[in-house]
């Protein structure tokens, strides 16, 4: 067998919260959400970055979890799906994928509920382009996408009007 | 995941002489590791040969863009998005942006760096055939000091690079132009978004009352490594745009470049596609 | 019985666990407090397509000893996926009939070096020659099932098309080719299993018909019923991919779990659910059309094929909907349809959305546009010209008592199109320019529920239980795989009920729980089983009206506790309702003819593309649907499942190809097996039309796999008026379109 190197400490916060773990170096940051913090809203869809099942906010950043390294994760404020939600008041996305019908199977839902985020927090009023270009990294085989666009649609309307942050 | 990951040591430098010193003493042993969205794939896939890579990510001399007189100086660990967002970039060099808009998804541009895109050396990368048409140059750094060296000729082969086993990519220079070049940028893709290139098309011109005063070409898929079409080049300096000059400019790409037939797509479809994208971009220079 | 919710778009009922990440799905699931603990399982796989097992050796440098190994000889019961034939074993023991068969079975707690041994063990196969095509099955050259390769075939007689060809004034042939196609739902197959010999077998997972799973293995361990519980997690999308495959993965999850001891968890990565599971049935038909100088169909003949894979699994049943839907809603007096499946040396194909109806239907409405044109009339015109209508027989001779109205479909779907103003203007503006656009149309019809007899067999149940608090739970084995079954079925019994949506809790299907409602597949759960839970909720009700408790017009809280009142004084409060054919079907096997569904959905599908003649890449950028479908129970649901399903095809027809080497799929990644993303889809708008099946619940009919049948003739039709290229095979990659148009350009100089 080949060598095995040591776990190391990987301390973030996560939705808010200090958390510390230990992990591979090169184990993917979504097997550490998932099984060493018992955070399994987000998904393995892939496992090669393309449907975007896995993706969390890093540092305020949309990026696929099953392509970052642990160790990446250290000193890096996460948020995952668990952390969008204000306790059991829904966050206005939320609430319009479930008015939309936004989420038939659920198992992109969490990806795609974090790309709308950022989506909007990078353009709070997007254009029917932006949002397909923000959304097109999260694969859905179910809605053909209809209702998630009208559901990015419907949190803006919720939203206040914010001005416009290019990040 | 059918990688032994226990396997795998990724260790982070403090900062650039500690990051030179352990590729100094063991040249070739440890990998650099950027972004990670090739080479966490590679890993999830089992394809991943390379056990030992050291983190750039503390590495603050590989960061920023500076924008001086006579260049705009990308740092390696530059991502993507770090790429679109820029203003300058987006003035001079929009063809950089145009690829790196392209560059899989939101999620991959805000980790990919241009550095980690240009030591992968994939073929089908889309930010390469940018860099060349916009005479690129790279700056490779060492214990042993630094060096400046052009873009064009950097790829020898496939997957081989002009880099010393002990050497870091550190910043990318895009020598800045005098007067604006007419500019192109087509990738032709499996689908609108995250996608692989079947070819990719950059294509700058400076153009003097109707003459190609000068022209850079360059193509992605169309041969082990992307590519500089140099002689159509050559074709088309001093021309004028005419229907002539186009096909002939078509027949010359055609015999320089190498496409195959792979999962993505054929050599034919690649051929007939490179030379309507030539076309595409000289038609567009004569308006 | 006051429609408060049928018709409504009620909230999805399980929409909040999804939108906030606390829905359970397989990978999900933790028994913390349960012991025994859990560990990871793997499957060892030849890859050679076809040969001899001659030996299994286990590499070096792997503590074998800590593993837990299981080939076929560790199987209690018989070594076999049950379905209908019973050639599929569950573990390869002799030969290899294809390149994904599994043969042996690891598990281990530590899954990094599970996969290290998985792929340490080399299987040994003595190589025979393989077959990978519906021409080389068919030529007989190999062998490689049964007699002849043919799994099964049918024939379907109406009139006598030989004679009829002397009456047709034009005939027109063509072969049409459809490729196989990936489900590709998000999440990936998955088991958690169970087992010993003095507790029995419980899986947990992903699927869509738990007892289709539980069926399985009761064979696979010879244990009774009640020693097998099987139970549903979560489930992220299914489309047929889930209906069949899940059994053989419970299959091994469950014989890792028997041998350990311990529970055992199998999750498939991406790459070997795409490889080793089932697609889509590659096909071919040949259609030869005899019409009249004025359009009338006068003979259709149909040669149909479709490619099985290795095994039989359902390819009969594949086969069968493909060929009844073959000849499309026209009204045609001589129909012959000879359908045959075959085997291949491929992992063998399996259930997919639309079940064969969309690969015939590719066909046929590709063919009619041949037609047309054939004599001088549009598309459109000779749909009108043929429709069925009511009173007239379909190719099985199934008489068509609703009152069907194919051209009022196909008048709202051209208008909401702007079809002849668009075919029109496209005709002006494409001469010269680099992007040619235009329109294309097809018009189809699918049956709800199982074929012929089908639902009689399949003799559904639902049962249902009010609680004290007046809540009532309805207990079936129909899945939620996002299509809505949850929020149906509550809006079914709210409605019966009298009582809030918020008032139904749908049980988790679970076999040791809920009865037998049937698989949830062949778009059968609102028509059927949603039947079934109104007729379940009208007898509970009935039961509590005649108890004196209640009046008709009561009150939830009168409601709540006239249940509480029965069930202290008279104890539980249940109703069961089992499945009662509609009067009047008959349907005859032998002769393949009768009434072949229940119920059809209409449509009419317009799709509006553009082709870029630099890159050849074929876009659609509208896209509408329009169907007739019984009733809406919950239109945005419903609506939902028109556009999934449109998406889908569209990747069908323009972006999904399957590429075998050697019986193997070599593009196994979702980098580079291309669904549509965000960026790709048109705006797809729906319109439903309705009018009420009598015999499905508020009328409404099945329409999951409706969607799936329209989309890639339209579409190719639409390539052909943009481009004049004639496509006869999906996908139409680029690649195909710049062959087809180079082809043109040189055949005309």
């Amino acid at each position: 067998m080949a060598d095995t190197v040591a776990k190391i400490k990987i301390a973030c916060t996560v939705n808010g919260e200090r958390r510390s773990v230990q992990a591979y170096p090169m184990a993917r940051l979504l097997d550490v959400l998932r099984e060493e913090m018992h955070l399994t809203g987000t998904k393995e869809g892939c496992g090669e970055g393309e449907c975007g099942a896995c993706a969390v906010l890093l540092d305020g950043a949309i990026v696929n979890s099953c392509l970052v390294p642990a160790i990446d994760a250290g000193g890096a404020e996460i948020r995952t799906i668990e952390g969008i939600a204000g306790g059991e008041q829904l966050h206005a996305v939320q609430a319009a994928f479930l008015e939309c019908g936004g989420a038939q199977c659920g198992i992109c839902t969490p990806g795609m509920v974090i790309a709308a985020l950022a989506l909007l927090d990078r353009y709070p009023h997007p254009g029917d382009a932006e949002i397909r270009e923000g959304l097109a990294g999260n694969l859905c085989r179910c809605t053909g996408y209809q209702k998630i666009f009208a559901s990015v649609v419907r949190a803006c309307e919720a939203r206040p009007a914010q001005p416009e942050k290019k990040r | 995941m059918r990688a032994n990951v226990p396997s795998y040591d990724l260790r982070v430098p403090e900062n650039l002489p500690e990051a030179l010193a352990l590729l100094a003493r063991e040249p070739g042993t440890w990998q650099p590791f950027a972004g990670g969205t090739d080479l966490m794939v590679l890993l999830e896939a089992g394809k991943l040969a390379q056990k030992r890579f050291f983190s750039l990510a503390k590495l603050a001399e590989l960061r920023g863009i500076e924008v001086t007189a006579d260049a705009v100086t990308l740092g390696a660990l530059t991502t993507y998005t770090a790429v679109r967002n820029d203003p300058a970039l987006q003035a001079e060099f929009p063809l950089l942006c145009s690829a790196a808009r392209e560059t899989g998804g939101i999620a991959t541009q805000n980790r990919g760096t241009l550095g980690g895109n240009i030591a992968n050396a994939s073929p089908a990368a889309d930010s390469p055939p940018a860099l060349l048409a916009y005479d690129a140059e790279l700056e490779l750094i060492s214990q042993r000091g630094a060096r400046w060296t052009p873009y064009h000729g950097f790829h020898t082969g496939y997957k081989k690079m002009q880099i010393a086993p002990d050497e870091l990519l550190g910043r990318i220079r895009l020598p800045r132009r005098a007067r604006p070049w007419r500019q192109y940028y087509r990738k032709v893709g499996t689908r609108k978004a995250q996608a692989i290139s079947k070819v990719c098309f950059a294509g700058a011109a400076r153009m003097e009352a109707g003459t190609i005063g000068d022209i850079r070409i360059a193509l992605g898929s169309i041969a082990p490594i992307v590519l500089r079409a140099v002689k159509t080049e050559d074709a088309l300096r001093g021309k004028r745009i005419t229907p002539a000059a186009i096909s002939a400019a078509q027949e010359c790409l055609a015999g320089k470049i190498a496409p195959i037939d792979d999962i993505r797509s054929t050599a034919r479809y690649r051929l007939r596609v490179a030379q309507n994208l030539l076309e595409e971009f000289l038609l567009q220079l004569a308006r | 019985m006051k429609e408060k919710f049928l018709g409504h778009s009620v909230v999805r009922k399980e929409g909040r666990e999804k939108v906030t990440g606390r829905a359970r799905y397989v990978d999900d699931l933790a028994f913390p407090d349960a012991s025994p603990e859990m560990i990871h399982g793997a499957t060892v796989r030849s890859s050679v397509a076809r040969g001899r097992i001659l030996g299994i050796r286990y590499g070096d440098g792997i503590p074998w000893h800590e593993f837990t190994i299981v080939t076929a000889a560790d199987i209690p019961g018989k070594n076999e996926i049950t379905l209908i034939e019973h050639d599929q074993p569950c573990l390869a023991a002799g030969m290899i009939h294809h390149p994904e068969e599994p043969v042996v079975l690891l598990a281990h707690p530590d899954r990094y070096l599970l996969e290290q041994a998985r792929q340490a063990v080399h299987i040994d196969v003595e190589p025979l020659p393989a077959i990978f095509t519906i021409e080389d099955s068919l030529s007989g050259r190999e062998i490689i099932w049964g007699k002849d390769n043919v799994f099964k075939s049918y024939r379907v007689n109406k009139g006598d098309v030989d004679s009829a060809w002397a009456r047709a004034d034009v005939i027109v042939e063509g072969e049409y080719r459809t490729g196989a196609q990936e489900q590709l739902y998000i999440e990936n197959q998955g088991m958690v299993a169970l087992a010993s010999p003095a507790d029995g077998v419980t899986l947990w997972g992903s699927m869509q018909c738990p007892y289709y799973v539980h069926k399985a293995l009761m064979l696979l361990f010879g244990l009774p019923a009640e020693k097998i519980r099987v139970i549903q997690a979560e489930t992220g999308g299914g489309f047929g991919g889930k209906e069949e495959y899940p059994s053989m993965i419970a299959a091994h999850a469950a014989l890792l779990a028997w041998k350990s001891g311990k529970r055992v968890k199998i999750v498939y990565d991406r790459a070997e659910d795409m490889a080793a599971t089932t697609k889509r049935h590659p096909s071919r038909t040949r259609h030869r059309t005899g019409v009249t100088r004025d359009g009338k169909l006068v003979a259709m003949d149909i040669d149909f094929v479709i490619d099985g894979g290795a095994y039989a699994t359902l390819s009969a049943v594949v086969l069968s909907r493909g060929t009844i839907h073959a000849a499309g809603p026209y009204s045609c007096p001589n129909v012959r349809i000879r359908a045959q499946t075959v085997a291949t040396n491929a992992p063998p194909h399996g259930a997919f959305r639309g079940f064969g109806a969309p690969q015939s239907i590719f066909a046929l409405e590709r063919h009619l546009d041949q037609v047309a044109r054939a004599v001088h009339l549009t598309p459109e015109e000779f749909r009108r010209r043929n429709f069925i209508r009511k009173g007239q027989t379909t190719a099985t001779g199934q008489v068509i008592h609703e009152d069907v109205d194919l051209n009022a479909l196909l008048d709202r779907a051209l208008r909401e199109s702007d079809y002849h103003a668009k075919l029109e203007r496209f005709a002006r503006e494409n001469p010269g320019a680099a992007v040619k656009r235009g329109m294309g149309l097809a018009c189809f019809c699918h049956g709800a529920g199982f074929t012929g007899s089908g639902e009689v067999t399949l003799a559904s149940v639902v049962e249902m239980e009010a609680t004290r608090e007046g809540c009532v739970r309805i207990l079936a084995a129909s899945t939620e795989i996002g299509q809505g079954t949850n929020t149906i079925f509550s809006q079914i019994a709210a409605d019966a009920l009298g009582i809030g949506c918020d008032r139904i809790e749908i049980a988790q299907p679970d076999t040791g729980a809920v009865p037998n409602s049937g698989p949830t597949v062949a778009s059968r759960t609102a028509m059927i089983v949603g039947k079934l839970v109104e007729e379940a909720a009208l007898a509970l009700k009935r039961t509590l009206l005649e108890s004196g408790l209640l009046n008709d017009a009561c009150t939830e809280e009168e409601f709540a506790r006239a249940c509480q009142s029965y069930i202290e004084t008279r104890g539980p409060l249940r109703s069961r309702s089992q499945y009662e054919p509609p009067p009047g079907l008959h349907w005859d096997d032998a002769t393949y003819s009768g009434d072949a569904y229940g119920a059809y959905a209409w449509a009419v599908y317009v799709a509006e593309v553009a082709v870029d003649t630099v890159t050849f890449e074929a876009r659609v950028t509208d896209f509408v649907a329009v169907q007739e479908v019984g009733k809406a129970i919950n239109p945005a649901l419903a609506a939902g499942q028109i556009e999934g399903g449109v998406a889908q095809a569209i990747g069908m027809a323009l972006y999904e190809n399957v590429v075998w080497r050697e019986g193997r799929m070599a593009n196994g990644q979702m980098t580079n097996y291309i669904m549509p993303t965000a960026a790709d889809v048109p705006p797809i708008r729906v319109f439903f039309e309705e009018q009420p099946y009598p015999f499905g619940p508020h009328g409404a009919k099945g329409i999951g796999e409706l969607p799936m049948d329209g989309p890639a003739p339209a579409i190719l039709n639409a390539i052909e008026n943009a481009t004049d290229i004639c496509l006869r095979e999906i996908p139409a990659t680029p690649e195909n379109i710049m062959e087809a148009m180079t082809e043109k350009v040189g055949a005309h100089g």
